[in-house]
């Protein structure tokens, strides 16, 4: 890549550090924010959150009714935190013949703090352009074959809400502490690109 | 704007690298920090990063990483709200540091309306030449209301610096038969849709 001068463009790692240099000069950026957000990011705003969401809602139903009508309140509930812009969470619930799945077809938007840094995937343009329009067909390819008999119900992250899947609890894992539940729970299946059906106990 | 960050829908994309192959992140969490640190200073609002992106050359675009958009949006808006010259920018680095393309006019919110849930409604045929925040896929076509959100920013305006009076948006769904007619997988569709964005879809 080159500019329009055709000079060949700076490394990013070099552009980065610039930008910190600027911030810290002029934008009064303390000396240890990047450390302490990193930190913060990567210690608080991981995928565990949302799969203890979804396990507690599997075993019990009044949680699980909260999480369904408001899925922020129930993630405060917890303990979880969201950025200023993130006003609404939404749980959309899979069942035996619903299947949901999330995009952003403009951007990347997720629910970061509540299950982790999307995937590299979900950042894929190919995977926003194609997962609209063709997302039996997109899925399958990922690994996910749905019967022609399930709905499948695309959410595109357009506004300041963000989405997350409550998957269908592996009929093998009834009865499992709320602790070993969560285990099983993948960011994939809060997303939506795959079900959690084939776990076995 | 119709711009290359609108990709929903669009043709000739191929497989999704999926499962994602591991990569060693080195100053993609720098990125994250500072632009963290930007929105959390006010030095610009969401809206405003989501435009800069958007304002990037095509090519540059598609080919950057995704960490690679935001360093550039951060850059550009840091240049472009005063706190850094783009000389000052490159003086820091060796070779060039592109930024996104300039900005033009943002928009207010059409005049307060609303709609209920079931109620049929059309996306209208808008073409706007700033940020919004509608998909050309849903351009002019017709859904259902199935929900409402709490109120958020007009983005149309505070993507431009602008007041940006507050304003819901409607979960619509679309059947994706109507959205690509005998060339999609069969769907349901669901967007976002800011309440500006949409008419009554009566008389039609």
């Amino acid at each position: 890549m080159s500019d329009e001068s055709n000079r060949p463009i700076a490394t990013p790692e070099q552009r980065a550090d610039a930008i910190e240099i600027v911030l810290r000069r002029k934008g009064e950026m303390p000396e240890t924010f990047v450390e302490d957000f990193t930190d913060h990011a990567e210690e608080e705003w991981v995928t565990d959150n949302g799969a203890r969401m979804v396990a507690r809602a599997w075993v019990d139903p009044e949680f699980r009714a909260r999480m369904l009508a408001d899925g922020k309140a129930a993630a405060k509930e917890m303990g979880f935190e969201f950025p200023e812009h993130h006003r609404q969470l939404v749980v959309l619930e899979n069942t035996k013949d619903i299947h949901n799945v999330i995009v952003c077809t403009l951007c990347s938007c997720t629910a970061y703090t509540i299950i982790g840094a999307a995937p590299d995937w979900y950042k894929d343009i190919d995977y926003r352009a194609r997962v609209v329009r063709e997302s039996r067909t997109v899925l399958r390819e990922m690994g996910l074959d749905l019967p022609q008999t399930t709905e499948i119900r695309v959410w595109d992250t357009t506004a300041d809400h963000r989405y997350m899947v409550l998957p269908l609890q592996p009929p093998a894992t009834i009865g499992w502490p709320e602790e070993k539940l969560a285990k099983i729970v993948t960011q994939d299946a809060m997303i939506g690109a795959s079900r959690l059906e084939k776990v076995e106990g | 704007m119709d711009g290359i960050h609108d990709l929903g829908g669009k043709q000739g994309f191929g497989r999704v690298q999926y499962p994602s192959p591991p990569h060693e992140e080195t100053w993609e969490p720098l990125i994250r920090a500072l632009s963290a640190f930007a929105i959390r200073k006010h030095t610009y609002n969401m809206d405003e990063f989501r435009h800069a992106i958007e304002r990037m050359a095509p090519r540059h675009y598609l080919a950057a990483p995704y960490y690679e958009r935001h360093l550039t949006a951060v850059a550009t808006l840091l240049v472009e709200k005063d706190v850094v010259t783009r000389e000052e920018l490159e003086a820091l680095v060796t070779g060039a540091f592109p930024l996104a393309g300039p900005i033009g006019p943002g928009r207010l919110p059409a005049p307060p309306q609303s709609f209920a849930i079931g109620e049929t409604v059309r996306v209208k045929n808008e073409f706007v030449p700033g940020h919004v925040r509608c998909p050309a896929y849903i351009r002019g076509k017709t859904g259902v209301v199935v929900g409402v959100s709490p109120l958020y920013p007009f983005p149309d305006a505070s993507g431009h610096s602008m007041q940006a009076p507050m304003e819901p948006t409607y979960d619509v769904r679309f059947r994706s038969r109507d959205l690509w007619p005998d060339s999609c997988d069969d769907a349901l569709n669901h967007v976002g849709v800011f309440q500006s964005y949409l008419e009554k879809a009566e008389g039609r």
